[in-house]
């Protein structure tokens, strides 16, 4: 079964919100081999003007893939998560993720191209806090490879 | 801090390597919730006709950013950051390694000024990113506001 077609357009709203904590900041620095302190010390982000300690560029990641684990666990998605492929993907950024935050994705169908026999698929999430202050724009492709 | 007026395009600002062995993968999956088994289970990599076990696309664009982060002195200055992952990272496992301190394959990143827009006092930097003398990310570029 291929990629659905018609999900493009397709919004997904944003579920349970996600709170940045601490500790996980430091995890998936240390995970990125990250060595900036301020993702670490909590003075050494002070020193930059940071309420707590900031998140690495590419943390906003993890709340966009889960607002695209939506999508594939969608049964109308017709997606076979394991030929997926990260094609692409960007990151902009409204304000820094900092320790406390509370986010909320919500995740939109922006493109569906036939790739021979599979299909590139581009969402795009929305990531604000769940006060309505924008933090991020992520924009991800994903190669469905298709089955030999 | 950087002083954006000393900038020039062109410029090279540094490289860095850094190397990645499955332990690094199962860090990495565990710290970003992708679990995909392509990133940990030789077994099943191949069954999907991946040459081995790959890194997660995302894990080498986190960990090639350092670079511009620590250039810049704060890492929450990277406004705009972006790639292409254009070759896959295959993490080997040899027999009578640890894998947890193998050395595994090693990324090789320099970056350079991309362009300069003095209104906006952002710089954008282009990360050059190879493993095993191969572009593994294409248009690998972040913009950093000064």
């Amino acid at each position: 079964m291929g990629i659905n077609p018609d999900l493009v357009g397709r919004i997904y709203p944003a579920g349970e919100s996600y709170q940045v904590g601490r500790e996980k900041i430091r995890e998936f620095a240390a995970a990125t081999k990250a060595t900036s302190p301020a993702h670490y010390d909590v003075e050494s982000a002070r020193k930059l003007g940071f309420n707590d300690v900031v998140a690495p560029p590419t943390f906003a990641i993890i709340v966009a893939q889960r607002a695209d684990a939506q999508l594939i666990a969608d049964p109308a998605s017709g997606i076979d998560f394991s030929r997926v492929v990260h094609a692409d993907q960007r990151f902009t950024h409204h304000r820094p993720i900092v320790a406390g935050d509370e986010l909320l994705a919500e995740l939109y169908v922006d493109q569906i191209r036939e790739m021979g026999a599979g299909a590139m698929i581009t969402t795009r999430a929305e990531i604000t806090t769940v006060g309505g202050e924008k933090i991020a724009t992520t924009v991800s492709s994903l190669l469905v490879r298709a089955e030999d | 801090m950087i002083a954006f007026d000393t900038l020039e395009k062109g410029q090279v600002l540094g490289t860095h390597t850094v190397n990645v062995n499955r332990a690094d993968l199962v860090r990495y999956a565990g710290a970003s919730g992708d679990f995909n088994p392509i990133h940990w289970n030789e077994r099943f990599a191949k069954e999907v006709e991946l040459p081995s076990v790959i890194a997660h696309g995302m894990f080498t664009m986190g960990a090639v950013i350092d670079l511009v982060s620590t250039w810049v002195g704060n890492p929450g200055a990277v406004i705009d950051y972006q790639t292409r992952f254009t070759k896959p990272v295959v993490v080997e496992d040899p027999e009578g390694t640890n894998p947890s301190d193998f050395e595994g394959t090693t990324i090789e990143v320099e970056g350079k000024i991309g362009a300069l827009d003095a209104q906006a006092r952002t710089a954008r930097v282009d990360l050059t990113v190879s493993a095993n003398g191969t572009k593994v990310l294409l248009k690998c570029q972040a913009v950093v506001q000064l």
